[in-house]
């Protein structure tokens, strides 16, 4: 096979993620818009009028940027986990392992289909905003490329955790007691300026408050850490969780006997 | 040349149990051939590393002389497979289960709505192209999972257990399908627990049990190798006693039911002059199985009991 099949088998698989979670999109895109309207009205609306200005901005913009990000990790993670599973499952995975496809294409496909839904609930959760909050834009480089990595990140952090899951409860643990724990202590609601210098310290054991920050910066212009740093923390977890499950799908971890 | 080349395959799972204890097996280009064997002896798995889903511990397979392991793109494409279970998306339409396929092996839009077509209505599914899979009968299901291995125009179809579970009319109509691709000159190696459909259709068979080649041979020379017959005589009046005899293993299953093993070469005539003259009135016969089922039986007792010595 040239580039030019492997780019036809590429594109069927994001067509077919893509397809996919448009068809389910009551599951998919809906419940997120739901979900992040109540954070805008309790958290910012009803909360955020008595907690006041955090970094000199009013809560409502400064928790906006961290729950689109909430909805962009959820959603990239969440569409890789259950699809990646749902093929494992259903064992229509096979119809990819017997064709002639490297594995490193099946991976694209997949993030590629990841990110799209994670861009696609970042873009609904963005317009929600709008109706709470004026959003300008400090950096559109910044806030572009801070997504797609973070998304891409997190569609390869699905992709593992489908690669060993063998029931559906596996796929719901790590999001339940790893995933939201993270997030809601990643500075999507709070300035770790307001924490302890202990837990400022723990704080940035967490990958996740590098990705609200950066977002953060490049919408409002401020952040709790430096920029550069974020950056290079995701593209390390991108490059760790890239290697991995490439190497997993080379060894056939938990879809070949 | 040969479509495929198995050299000294082992496989031993995890949990120790060694599935193929080095098997060596060759199909040529153009055959229609038999894998067979009892459950459990070693073909699924076989042909589970043939399709990239089992990995393999040692040996060499290889596809049009292309390698599976070091030129598996080449070979890979070369490959159709049907497998035993139903392994498609339940929620997409039979159409674009087979585009999806056509995309996976990188058959542009174009090429694979001709091609699902042509094998779609082939195998009379075009009038549910649109037709979620989930809701298809279990036929319909078995016939999509043949058009989607064909959709890329394999040179050699593997097919584990097509016929299972299908009415018999059905399993005519596959038949009939599969003889015209074979003569249309693609290779089909063939698992089947119906002995009769690879009787029927192979020109060729192996059979493997407990993980190893027992019989590798053409169906012809193996059919050759059966010397006794058995039939199944129903009788007109009720017989409580075999009457002795020295000619003829015969065996009284019950009061009106014999059962007559029949050395090849010997007369049947013989038989029922026998029988009239003990005054045994036979009111039908009937073959106990077909030729191929008795041999396949035979094989493995003898290779039972050569395990037990």
């Amino acid at each position: 096979m040239n580039i030019k099949n492997y780019s036809i088998a590429f594109n069927t698989i994001v067509i077919k993620e893509v397809t996919r979670f448009m068809r389910i999109w009551v599951q998919t895109l809906l419940p997120p818009a739901i979900s992040m309207t109540l954070y805008f009205i309790i958290f910012g609306n009803l909360i955020g009028a008595r907690i006041g200005k955090m970094n000199d901005f009013n809560y409502m913009e400064f928790i906006a940027p961290g729950i689109v990000m909430m909805a962009i990790i959820n959603n990239s993670y969440g569409n890789v986990v259950s699809s990646f599973f749902g093929a494992k499952y259903q064992r229509h995975i096979e119809e990819m392992l017997v064709a002639p496809i490297p594995n490193y294409i099946i991976l694209a496909g997949y993030i590629t289909g990841g990110v799209t839904r994670g861009l696609a609930v970042g873009v609904i959760v963005t317009v929600i905003a709008l109706f709470f909050t004026e959003l300008h834009v400090y950096n559109y480089l910044i806030v572009f490329t801070v997504v797609l990595l973070t998304a891409i990140l997190f569609s390869l952090g699905g992709l593992v955790n489908a690669i060993f899951a063998k029931k559906f409860d596996d796929i719901a643990i790590v999001p339940t007691f790893v995933l939201t724990p993270l997030i809601y202590l990643g500075g999507v609601f709070y300035s770790i300026d307001m924490l302890p210098a202990f837990w400022q310290t723990v704080s940035k054991l967490n990958p996740i408050l590098y990705m609200v920050n950066a977002f953060r910066y490049g919408i409002l212009g401020v952040s709790d850490i430096d920029i550069t740093h974020a950056f290079g923390i995701i593209l390390i977890f991108i490059a760790i969780l890239f290697s991995y499950s490439l190497y997993l799908l080379n060894k056939g971890t938990g879809i070949k006997t | 040349m040969n479509a495929l080349q198995i050299t000294q395959l082992k496989k031993t799972y995890s949990n120790g149990h060694v599935a193929l204890t080095g098997i060596d097996l060759h199909v040529v280009s153009g055959d229609f051939f038999a894998l067979l064997g009892p459950n459990g002896a070693g073909k699924s798995t076989t042909i589970g590393i043939i399709s990239s889903l089992v990995n393999k511990t040692a040996g060499e397979i290889k596809v049009f002389d292309y390698d599976l392991a070091s030129q598996q793109y080449e070979a890979k494409s070369c490959l159709g497979i049907v497998p035993q279970e139903i392994n498609f998306n339940l929620f997409e339409t039979s159409l674009d289960v087979v585009l999806n396929q056509a995309g996976y092996y990188g058959i542009n839009r174009n090429l694979a709505r001709q091609r699902a077509e042509k094998y779609l209505r082939q195998l009379d599914l075009w009038d549910r192209r649109n037709d979620i899979t989930r809701n298809l009968s279990g036929g319909f299901k078995r016939r999509l999972m043949i058009a989607r291995a064909l959709v890329h125009e394999p040179r050699i179809l593997i097919l584990d257990e097509p016929t299972a579970g299908v009415d018999v009319e059905l399993r005519r109509s596959m038949w009939d399908f599969l003889r015209q691709l074979n003569k249309d000159g693609t290779t089909i190696v063939l698992t089947t627990h119906y002995l009769e459909e690879a009787e029927n259709l192979c020109k060729n068979i192996a059979i493997i049990d407990n993980g190893e080649i027992i019989e590798h041979s053409s169906m012809k020379d193996l059919l050759g190798k059966i010397n006794v017959e058995t039939f199944i005589l129903e009788l007109d009046e009720k017989l409580n006693h075999l009457p002795e005899n020295d000619e003829f293993s015969l065996r009284l299953i019950d009061s009106m039911c014999i059962e007559v093993e029949l050395e090849k070469g010997k007369n049947i005539n013989s038989l029922f002059e026998f029988l009239s003259r003990k005054n045994i009135p036979v009111r039908s016969m009937r073959g106990k199985s077909n030729r191929l089922e008795e041999l396949f039986i035979r094989l493995l007792k003898n290779k039972e009991k050569a395990l037990i010595s």
